[in-house]
């Protein structure tokens, strides 16, 4: 029901990022999405990726600091309004939305949002009650963004 | 110019006749009356009696900062608290404070050695001295103060702080001296620059800098931008406070207070007393104090002697500037800073790695401490905002621990470099 996504802390210098995609790389893992989000003086990346455990090990390896979390990945509509239901329904049970990133899936007129919130069985409940399509099977994800679900 | 002609200029063959008959005379006390001493001079198995001559105080053993602290509070003093009239102690920001007392008689002592440092700097009685050193339990602020008192010059107590005002006052009331770390009159000049005045809006000759360490450079930016002539003082309060060394106008070395203070230059690893002119810790033993004796205490702070005739005409024998410190403690504007108080405030906090480093920097004119933390996998989050309270968190636990104010960096984890001894815990790029 629930995508992992890989966080990684980068100091805010140059080379960071890329520390990590060499790694990945190396490693021959796909990433399927990925927003950093930056202050002054260090960086989080985000990163759904097709191999997110071995992501994990391999990148502690080269000593950085990661962190699995689960998030919620929603199709939607790629039309006007369609991430406003999306959030209607959010909004209608209390949901935090911490954060969030949107890309275009590999279906036609469909978008994929990636949510983090604060209450989880909450959010998938709700969106499932309302026929907002999650990824959770294997051939939707093959799709969108597939060998990231739970 | 003199304060205490006598004592300041005594021969060499009299100062240390004194020196020997009070030195028996502090040692007695120091036996009798403290547990401590009397403990670690029987374990040292001397007496006060084996004391014949000046170097037969390299017997006795040294007095360390932990000494005090293990003593907390009152157990170092020589006198009941009814003779107590001024008690004065560091922030105890390493652990327990440390607690020091005077007598009347140590109060009258102080302030005639900082009415001489007053006066060997050139202050007068008619002068008006901006007294710009904290007061309250730092010795520098009331040191100064009974000093000028002595000598009955004006003394304006703004203790530090608040700048502006500080040279609105320093203008309006024509403050003639000014005493603060030279670290803050750097300050001050930048912003007596910034208000658009100069030197020469005001009526400031001199100014008597101490409680951290400073070089040649800073001095003469100090004197340059202010148009004085900069004094360096050194004490602490273990000994008695600001006033236990004091420069001559001619800027060649601190004229140690030797009628009131027997210096040493030790090795610190040996504890073997040094040839004059020879790097070392320095060491002091007091002679008149009567609340808290101190015998041979290692201050930690590494300089020299100087043993030459002064021009000034004073006899004493003179210590080259702080060089440095035996231990890693910073100051940090004027405040003592150990790396392993800040050790203690991460591991309190539990979420973080116990490597960091600590990053001293001068800019313009003011310590700046930079604390670097590696990230570890416990404290991360992949919400930012989690980290920038976390960063936040230990930040405000630094500052309410040293007094001082740092900024915090959040690190990669391995990024601080690990050492097979002594890990290397500062990185101090302050040119002084």
């Amino acid at each position: 029901m629930v995508v992992k996504q890989l966080s990684v802390f980068l100091e805010n210098t140059p080379g960071r990022l890329r520390a990590v995609t060499s790694v990945l790389a190396e490693n021959n893992i796909n990433i399927r999405a990925l927003t950093l989000a930056d202050t002054s003086d260090f960086g989080v990346l985000r990163l759904i990726v097709d191999k997110p455990e071995m992501a994990v090990i391999i990148l502690k390896e080269k000593n950085f600091t990661v962190k699995l979390a689960d998030v919620i990945a929603v199709e939607m509509d790629d039309t006007p309004g369609g991430l406003d239901n999306v959030l209607e329904v959010l909004d209608a049970r209390e949901v935090n939305i911490e954060y969030m990133y949107a890309f275009m899936g590999a279906k036609p007129k469909k978008a994929l949002v990636i949510f983090r919130v604060d209450k989880l069985e909450e959010a998938v409940e709700s969106l499932k009650a309302k026929g907002i399509r999650l990824i959770v099977t294997e051939e939707e994800a093959a799709d969108l963004i597939y060998y990231c679900w739970d | 110019m003199y304060w205490n002609e006598k004592y300041e200029c005594l021969s060499r063959d009299e100062l240390k006749q004194l020196q020997l008959e009070r030195l028996k005379q502090t040692l007695e006390r120091a036996y009798h009356n403290v547990n401590h001493y009397r403990n670690t001079m029987q374990a040292a198995e001397v007496e006060p009696r084996d004391l014949n001559t000046l170097e037969d105080l390299q017997k006795f053993p040294f007095t360390k900062k932990q000494d005090l602290r293990d003593n907390y509070p009152y157990g170092m003093f020589a006198v009941n608290l009814s003779e107590v009239v001024r008690i004065h102690s560091s922030s105890g920001t390493t652990g327990k404070p440390t607690v020091v007392g005077y007598t009347r008689n140590d109060i009258n002592n102080w302030s005639e050695l900082m009415a001489r440092s007053l006066m060997n700097a050139g202050v007068q009685k008619e002068d008006v001295i901006q007294n710009a050193y904290g007061y309250g339990l730092f010795t520098g602020g009331l040191g100064v103060h009974y000093g000028a008192e002595k000598i009955g010059a004006s003394i304006i107590p703004i203790s530090g702080g608040n700048t502006k005002r500080q040279v609105m006052i320093m203008k309006d009331y024509g403050s003639t001296i000014i005493t603060c770390t030279p670290s803050y009159a750097l300050f001050i000049a930048e912003v007596i620059e910034e208000m658009g005045l100069g030197p020469e809006d005001f009526k400031l000759k001199a100014g008597i800098f101490g409680a951290e360490p400073w070089s040649e450079n800073m001095r003469n930016e100090i004197e340059q931008r202010l148009g004085i002539l900069a004094i360096d003082i050194y004490g602490l309060s273990e000994i008695i406070g600001p006033g236990v060394a004091v420069e001559c106008k001619y800027k060649n070395g601190l004229h140690v207070m030797e009628d009131h203070f027997i210096v040493e230059i030790i090795d610190p690893e040996t504890g073997e007393v040094l040839l004059p002119g020879e790097r070392g810790e320095l060491v002091f033993t007091s002679l008149t104090k009567e609340a808290l004796p101190i015998i041979r205490y290692r201050t930690g702070d590494i300089s020299r002697l100087i043993v030459e005739e002064c021009e000034c005409g004073r006899t004493s024998v003179k210590i080259g500037r702080i060089e440095g410190r035996t231990d890693d403690m910073l100051i940090i504007r004027g405040v003592n800073v150990f790396p392993s108080q800040i050790e203690h405030v991460l591991l309190e906090i539990g979420e973080t790695e116990p490597h960091y480093l600590l990053v001293v920097d001068r800019v313009g004119n003011l310590d700046v401490l930079e604390v670097q933390v590696e990230v570890s996998e416990k404290m991360f989050s992949d919400e930012v905002r989690q980290l920038e309270v976390l960063s936040k968190r230990i930040r405000n636990e630094i500052e309410s621990v040293l007094g001082v104010s740092v900024t915090v960096k959040l690190v990669e984890p391995k990024k601080i470099a690990r050492s097979e001894g002594k890990a290397k815990r500062v990185i101090d790029k302050r040119k002084i």
